[in-house]
């Protein structure tokens, strides 16, 4: 699936955010998206994933060569991780089992691919545990082994390690590297670390006056 | 305060060896509060829910609407079901005056702005980013109102519990609609009124303690609901 997006605009209470903002995400990257604070980097992101709409402009999503609609076939071929995690009140395995519950999938499958998942990110001794109980960086892996589960095309990362301490940062890092070494999921995100964006990108993109532009190294 | 002393050890006498009648004034005051409460649930939830999820024209004034009735006396709710449910009332032909029918409709009363108003402020209460969350996963707008209403699940549990409590130490409502009829319409409180006013202390101090004991029983259980409820987590 390729992702185009086509002169987005955005505003918030009359202030510009993006503006004829254009890109194409054909590869598997990662795409780091970096910038300063308030630059759009997340509004971005919501656009991109169907979350928020743009005030001009359109997202494409190409699946050989044909458009597809904005319908929830398609947004169920991707997720975002918020930087905040939005925890549900109930244990690890049944936040991290919410995206296949949804889409009607059967209990054994569940059971598999959550147990896979929480391995996957090293969670899997924590399963039974009100998953408001974590620390923030287990929270953020949780958000990250929840969109995971639902083995998505796209996965869009919105700070994945803003608020998490170095270890979980450097276990986040490592997830997104074997996700990459995987090449079956697009992972597009934003950091403002430079260091991290330096380490992970494939494509590393800025957002500077609005729009979007690919940092030559 | 012999009496008092006397009254209390005379109470435990009769709680002990709990007597044909007082246990049917206690399963008759359960019946009527549980069955109000069974209904004003039914109604409340969704209407909570509804006020909490949907933005529609009027619901602010329905907001404001529901918290004040919250307060509701209940002389003036048994009076106004009175004149509902007496003969020349607009529902006299039912004959419900002075059952247990009615005394259910005045409690019923009572309850539901409690149970509505709660349930709308815990699904208000519930984090934003739990719809978007669900959202992002894949979630039908069906499915996201789900997420939040499973969400405030604890609240919504709390809200019934709270309107129980209000409802089963209510003596002015039901004392006017139900007439207090010994063995038909005679409840705790509604006992321990009258009771009281004949001087027969230790009966209404021994339905008085187990009122109490019910209270402390509603109240644990909304303790250890609230704890589980949100509150912190990200």
């Amino acid at each position: 699936m390729k992702l185009l997006a086509t002169n987005i605009a955005k505003h918030y209470g009359g202030r510009t955010i993006l503006s004829d903002c254009s890109y194409t995400f054909n590869g598997v990257g990662p795409y780091v998206l970096m910038g300063p604070n308030g630059c759009g980097k997340s509004t971005f992101l919501r656009i991109c994933s169907l979350l928020e709409q743009p005030d001009a402009g359109d997202m494409l999503f190409m699946d050989d060569g044909i458009q597809l609609p904005h319908d929830i076939a398609l947004r169920r071929r991707m997720t975002l991780v918020l930087p905040r995690t939005g925890v549900f009140n109930t244990t690890v395995f049944n936040n991290v089992a919410y995206g296949l519950t949804v889409r009607g999938v059967q209990k054994h499958v569940v059971r598999e691919k959550v147990g896979s998942v929480l391995d996957f990110v090293g969670m899997a001794h924590k399963e039974r545990q009100n998953a408001r109980t974590l620390s923030s960086g287990e929270t953020q892996r949780l958000g990250i082994a929840r969109a995971l589960a639902i083995e998505p095309e796209i996965l869009f990362l919105d700070e994945p390690t803003a608020s998490v301490d170095e270890e979980n940062t450097a276990i986040i890092e490592s997830i997104i590297g074997r996700l990459k070494q995987d090449g079956r999921t697009t992972v597009i995100m934003t950091t403002h670390d430079k260091d991290q964006a330096e380490r992970l990108a494939d494509t590393l993109l800025f957002i500077t006056e609005h729009r979007i532009a690919e940092h030559k190294r | 305060m012999d009496s008092l002393l006397n009254g209390f050890v005379q109470a435990f006498d009769l709680i002990l060896h709990l007597d044909q009648t007082l246990f049917g004034i206690i399963f008759l005051s359960l019946k009527v509060s549980g069955s109000a409460l069974l209904i004003a649930t039914a109604l409340g939830l969704p209407l909570g829910a509804l006020l909490g999820l949907k933005r529609f024209p009027g619901r602010d004034l329905a907001i404001s609407g529901v918290n004040t009735f919250m307060g509701l006396p209940p002389v003036v709710v048994g009076l106004f079901v009175y004149l509902l449910l007496s003969r020349k009332g607009p529902m006299g032909f039912m004959g419900l005056l002075y059952s247990p029918s009615a005394m259910i409709i005045a409690q019923t009363i009572l309850a539901l702005p409690i149970v509505t108003a709660l349930c709308h402020s815990a699904i208000v209460n519930i984090d934003p980013i739990i719809r978007q969350a669900a959202r992002t996963l894949g979630a039908t707008p069906g499915q996201e109102t789900i997420a939040v209403i499973r969400e405030a699940r604890y609240g919504l549990l709390s809200a019934v519990i709270a309107a129980f409590g209000r409802v089963m130490a209510e003596v002015g409502a039901i004392l006017i609609v139900g007439g207090n009829i010994a063995g038909y319409t005679r409840v705790m409180t509604t006992t321990i009124a009258l009771e009281t006013d004949k001087g027969n202390f230790e009966l209404a101090l021994a339905l008085g303690m187990i009122l109490l004991m019910i209270s402390f029983a509603i109240n644990a259980l909304l303790h250890v609901v609230q704890q589980k409820g949100p509150a912190s987590g990200s």
